[in-house]
């Protein structure tokens, strides 16, 4: 780590950073780790001090807070709380941070009792329905992914500290796929929530050829209606499309309206 | 003009000329669900690679003339200073290998705009001024209306156009470059029966057009359809993707981004195609958005290139290659939209 950072000639402070997970799978944070070629240059810009998967001191002062993962259990919820409160801005990391993730999944099933025995058999644990930390807390910036684009996360972290505005897509997945000039996945015959799903990804899953399922959550003029009829003229039926939408949770404001009313399932609309 | 004749197999003696520069031509990129091909502009190396009788490609040259993305310049910072690199990245001339005449003439509009302007782009001026083309006759598909367009022939910007007459090639030769390059291949001149098959060619080729849009007036008539309902049925269906920009041979509008290098001694400046449908375009600093809906925005792209651009240059900025409602998920056509407006039955 060189010792001054400065840019244009202006020093700069490296923010004191700490990452924490709650409900997650970790998979955010490793991107982290992944990227070696620029790794030093990452870390050179933050002054980490807690970081449970690359190092083992700990301390409390931070400016900076990456929170990983979704809420919920209670103590979980307490120690967002706190985060919070020590933090002078708050990032949501990855979808589970910002949608409830993969984790909100559980929220479907009507009997929370029976999801309980599956998981976890004889040693139930204390859990509610899951939650994105906005749910909670107020959250300063928001990383989309699941998981987060180490490319994107670099962006948003050098502009943080040279102080830039944080700026997004706001349009959909299609743009960047078309961008990538690759064949539209519904020309191939799969479904892809690319229309809706809010770009940033540079189209990563229709790059490789499998449709997007919207992990980012939605684009902001996300037109979920017409996506509808689009799968159901190319024959997906509107369980493919709510498979899709439910899984990471940044779809659930659209759910509600579009599930049918169901018999028995034990599924419920999505509870976030 | 000049005109020759060629047997086929000439033509292959004139790529293997070309190919000191970069060719690009149309390819087999793959098939869709039902298996018909779906042809791409690629680099080409081998004569056999080329697909001369392809339908229409699902995307334009676009990319070798006006990239998606293209770095415009960088920095490199020391200190309080910084160097700035301008590079218009273009590194050979290309050659432009069986483009269509809808193609040519995309080329031929953006030249309005990016070359003749007062401010002409270099980024796109050194690729155009650095081109070779290669135009190639088609065969209509349900989707080209071209003809509408006035832009199923092209009367200039190609170097050389070829007629397929069966046999033979008719070649039509416009440029000082081309007639250079015909030296490396047997040419004769046509004769009157040649005169004869080309003229029952491009006869059979105009009764084959399908779709097409009444221009007549045309400017006139958005000017008073400006609050018509339609354009919001079309904004209802519309998903806002900026797909139709994307696959668009004329579409030019970009935004610029700077970034900064996690290093801090880089920084560059990029820019990226945009799409007047997208919601970010509108938007200008402080966030405040000049066209919230997506009615508002989709009617624009129609006033852009049916009103406005019609207005500056007396012509279109669409050629009619249907790339853009064969690519929109939302079955959002020109041809319809154009119809509805006038209040057609389509
Ligand atoms: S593959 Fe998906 S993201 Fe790409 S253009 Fe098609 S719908 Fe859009
Ligand atoms: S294409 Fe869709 S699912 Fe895949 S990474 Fe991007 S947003 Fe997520
Ligand atoms: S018209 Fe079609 S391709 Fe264009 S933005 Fe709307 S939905 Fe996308
Ligand atoms: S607007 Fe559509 S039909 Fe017209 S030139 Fe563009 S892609 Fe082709
Ligand atoms: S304003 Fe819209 S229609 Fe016109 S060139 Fe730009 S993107 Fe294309």
């Amino acid at each position: 780590m060189s010792a001054e950072l400065s840019y244009m000639g202006v020093d700069l402070t490296r923010p004191r950073v700490a990452f924490f997970e709650l409900s997650s799978c970790e998979g955010c944070q490793l991107q982290l780790l992944n990227k070696e070629a620029s790794l030093l240059d990452f870390f050179n810009l933050l002054q980490v001090v807690q970081f449970r998967e690359a190092m083992s001191e700990k301390d409390d002062t931070y400016d900076v807070a990456f929170v990983e993962g979704s809420v919920t259990r209670a103590d979980e919820e307490e120690r967002l709380k706190i985060i919070r409160k020590r933090a002078k801005i708050l990032i949501a990391f990855g979808s589970c941070a910002c949608f409830g993730g993969v984790n909100q999944l559980k929220n479907r099933f009507a009997d929370q009792d029976w999801v309980k025995r599956e998981v976890y058999g004889d040693f139930a644990i204390d859990t509610q329905p899951v939650r994105p930390l906005a749910d909670i807390v107020e959250v300063d910036v928001n990383i989309y992914g699941c998981p987060v684009k180490k490319e994107e996360v670099e962006r948003i972290v050098t502009d943080l500290v040279v102080g830039k505005t944080i700026l997004y897509p706001k349009y959909p997945v299609c743009m960047d796929c078309k961008a990538n000039e690759n064949i539209c996945l519904f020309d191939l015959g799969e479904p892809c929530l690319g229309p809706v799903t809010r770009a940033g990804c540079d189209a990563w899953c229709p790059n490789n050829r499998m449709g997007c399922w919207g992990c980012r959550g939605p684009a902001e003029a996300a037109n979920v209606e017409q996506l509808k009829n689009i799968m159901a003229e190319h024959g997906f039926s509107s369980e493919t499309l709510l498979d899709r939408l439910e899984c990471f949770g940044g779809f659930s404001a659209f759910v509600d309206g579009l599930r049918q009313p169901q018999q028995d399932t034990g599924k419920q609309g999505s509870g976030i | 003009m000049i005109f020759k004749v060629i047997a086929k197999q000439e033509l292959a003696k004139l790529f293997e000329a070309l190919l000191a520069n970069r060719v690009v031509g149309p390819v087999r990129k793959g098939s869709d669900k039902n298996g018909t091909p779906i042809y791409s502009f690629e680099v080409v190396y081998d004569f056999t690679q080329l697909q001369l009788d392809y339908t229409s490609t699902q995307y334009p040259a676009k990319r070798f003339f006006l990239p998606y993305t293209e770095t415009l310049c960088t920095f490199e910072i020391a200190g309080d200073s910084w160097e700035k690199k301008v590079d218009f990245n273009i590194y050979q001339p290309q050659v432009l290998f069986g483009l269509h005449a809808c193609d040519i003439n995309a080329l031929n509009k953006l030249d309005k705009v990016l070359l003749e302007s007062a401010y002409p782009t270099p980024y796109y001026a050194s690729k155009r001024k650095n081109m070779f083309i290669v135009g190639i006759d088609c065969e209509p598909q349900p989707y080209c209306f071209c003809r509408s367009m006035g832009t199923d022939t092209a009367l200039h910007g190609f170097d050389m156009f070829l007629t397929d007459l069966g046999k033979k090639y008719f070649v039509e030769i416009q440029s000082a470059a081309a007639y250079n390059y015909l030296k490396h291949m047997q040419t004769s001149d046509p004769t009157e029966e040649d005169h004869l098959r080309y003229m029952a060619v491009e006869e059979a080729r105009h009764e084959k057009f399908m779709a097409q849009v009444d221009t007549t007036d045309l400017t006139k008539i958005l000017d008073m359809e400006f609050q018509s309902e339609v354009w919001k049925h079309w904004g209802d269906k519309c998903l806002s993707c900026g797909t139709c920009a994307s696959v668009c041979p004329t579409c030019y509008c970009y935004g610029v981004a700077e970034t900064v290098d996690l290093d801090l001694k880089h920084a560059a400046k990029m820019k990226h195609l945009h799409s007047c449908n997208l919601i970010d375009f509108a938007e200008v600093a402080g966030g405040h958005n000049f066209r919230p809906d997506s009615h508002t925005r989709l009617k624009y792209r129609y006033y852009h290139k049916h009103r406005g651009f019609v207005e500056a240059f007396e012509e279109s900025l669409c050629v009619g290659c249907g790339r853009c409602g064969e690519a929109c998920l939302a079955n959002i056509t020109v041809p319809e939209v154009i119809a509805s407006v006038r209040h057609e039955e389509i």
